[in-house]
């Protein structure tokens, strides 16, 4: 009866995981989609050089970070997908809006200083222990960081 | 994520880039690496409620803001070191994270000091 009961606990767990999880996760990309949108009109390029040379008028870093978590549904299904390998698309949906949600924070602090283009930038990925950190290698929690320098020209 | 005035703070008085030059701006002397960095440990309050948080995936807010404010002081110390040496601008600023025990990590910044004219 108890072990019964447990197996209930789990997939009541699994599926509410599972319903709230994707809520969040398209309301993220449907909020990412729009920002995106907004903020078209500033370049972000990963190249050092820039044409106008004598037309800068301040250089400044900016950066942006988040930390994003896998549900507990996805991180099932993964533990399921180690077994016959291949694409653990859960986890390349949550790197990828980490990682356009940390270029947005960064635009957004670029655009408060009025730059007009943001150089070289870079993308790092911290994996953080999250709650399992009895198992390294197993995160189910990221920091992505992306930082560039965002440069203001003369008008 | 609104620039705060540790922002502006550090920005003012020393000037950083990602990129090999202060772009738009001549560089005199070299001065070497500086580096900050700072080791900060989880705080139980925000662990707890990034535990449910990781239930449904998404953003854990406490752990942004932790390691965003670590950075911070990372970049301060790396700034203050700059400072000492007579440096006005850091070029080529990289940001490493490396964790020691559970639940702890050290947050580093480290770059060229130079100094402009």
């Amino acid at each position: 009866m108890e072990q019964l009961l447990q197996i209930f606990l789990f997939i009541v767990t699994i599926a509410v995981a599972y319903a709230l999880g994707s809520i969040v996760e398209s309301e993220h990309y449907v909020s990412i989609e729009k920002r995106e949108k907004d903020c078209l009109s500033l370049p972000v390029v990963t190249s050092y050089k820039i044409e106008e040379k004598d037309n800068i008028l301040e250089a400044r870093l900016v950066y942006g970070s988040v930390v994003i978590s896998v549900d507990y549904f996805k991180r099932f299904l993964a533990v399921l997908r180690n077994f016959t390998g291949g694409r653990l698309t859960a986890y390349e949906s949550l790197l990828d809006r980490g990682r356009r949600e940390a270029i947005l924070r960064m635009k957004k602090k670029a655009q408060e200083l009025k730059a007009d283009i943001v150089l070289n930038m870079r993308f790092e990925t911290f994996p953080i222990g999250g709650l399992s950190s009895a198992q390294p290698g197993a995160s189910n929690c990221f920091e992505i960081l992306a930082y560039g320098t965002a440069v203001r020209l003369k008008s | 994520m609104e620039l705060t005035s540790v922002d502006l703070w550090l920005n003012k008085r020393i000037e950083l880039t990602s990129v090999d030059c202060v772009p738009g701006k001549k560089i005199v002397a070299h001065f070497g690496i500086v580096q900050g960095s700072t080791v900060r440990a989880r705080h139980m309050g925000s662990d707890i409620a990034a535990g449910l948080k990781n239930m449904i995936g998404g953003e854990l807010k406490g752990y942004t803001k932790l390691l965003e404010d670590s950075r911070k002081e990372a970049m301060e110390r790396m700034c203050r070191q700059a400072e000492m040496l007579g440096a006005n601008a850091v070029i080529n600023v990289r940001f490493a994270t490396a964790s020691i025990t559970q639940g702890a990590a050290e947050i580093m910044a480290y770059g060229t000091a130079v100094r402009t004219e």
